[in-house]
């Protein structure tokens, strides 16, 4: 199974719905993509919402990294809400935890972005 | 895929991303069949994923003509993956730390990170050509994610 996403627009804030894989060829790069896509287009407050990402390897910890990466140096904000046990593990273990900006809900994942 | 009851198994695939599936469900297969919990066996299959895909995109190179090894097996006390390829060799010694501020925000290097992180033990041994990577995780551990 392969990553979907669909796209909406709350208060200002992108949020990105995310379900399936973030793996290698499974989707991972259609992500950096996504989110490269919407921060030329001017968006600059990206929520990522992984409630329905069942898992993630290292090459989708890379991806998050690079899309949050890609956000940074536009000037924007990218934010995590929604993380599954399975992905917030990981998040630990690699210490990401301490580098995303994670939330527990989507009211106040928006309400963050400055 | 296998016998029910198989407690070892040896696999040689070929250098493509279908074997990466073929390896990640085989060894969550033997991770519960070992007894280990539904998160660990994730976990089990996940790190074996990552070495199945260094193998066939570092190691072999997705060349055609090499070919990944499997074994895996159940014995009392352990549950051992060895998964080898047949590339130019890896120095694991000389991976960056991920950890590291320098490199956290780098977007690969994490899987020999993750593997260490969940298995108990990690080796690497020299093949000719290729390396080898054992993976050991102890059956008397219940849990072991965070």
């Amino acid at each position: 199974m392969s990553m979907k996403f669909t796209t909406r627009e709350v208060n200002g804030v992108t949020i990105l719905d995310l379900s399936g894989k973030i793996t290698l060829g499974e989707g991972g790069a259609t992500l950096r993509d996504e989110v490269r896509s919407i921060v030329s287009k001017g968006s600059k407050k990206i929520l990522l919402n992984l409630a329905d990402v069942n898992y993630i390897d290292s090459s989708g910890l890379g991806e998050l990294v690079s899309a949050f990466t890609a956000v940074k140096n536009a000037g924007g904000e990218l934010k995590l809400v929604n993380l599954t046990k399975k992905v917030r593990d990981l998040l630990v273990i690699t210490k990401l935890v301490t580098v995303f900006d994670v939330k527990d809900d989507e009211a106040s994942a928006v309400s963050a972005f400055a | 895929m296998t016998d029910s009851n198989a407690t070892r198994v040896h696999l040689t695939l070929d250098s493509v991303l279908d074997s990466v599936e073929t390896v990640e469900t085989l060894a969550e297969t033997f991770a519960q069949r070992a007894g280990f919990d539904e998160d660990t066996a994730s976990q089990i299959a996940m790190v074996s994923r990552e070495a199945t895909v260094n193998a066939i995109v570092h190691g072999n190179q997705y060349d055609p003509a090499k070919h990944v090894n499997i074994t895996m097996e159940i014995t009392q006390a352990i549950l051992e993956i060895r998964i080898a390829d047949e590339g130019a060799g890896l120095d694991a010694d000389a991976l960056p730390d991920p950890l590291a501020p320098e490199n956290i925000l780098l977007p690969s290097g994490r899987g020999v990170f993750l593997m260490r992180a969940i298995m108990d033990e990690v080796h690497f041994h020299k093949l000719t050509p290729g390396t080898e990577i054992e993976m050991v995780k102890h059956r008397d551990q219940k849990e072991t994610h965070p």
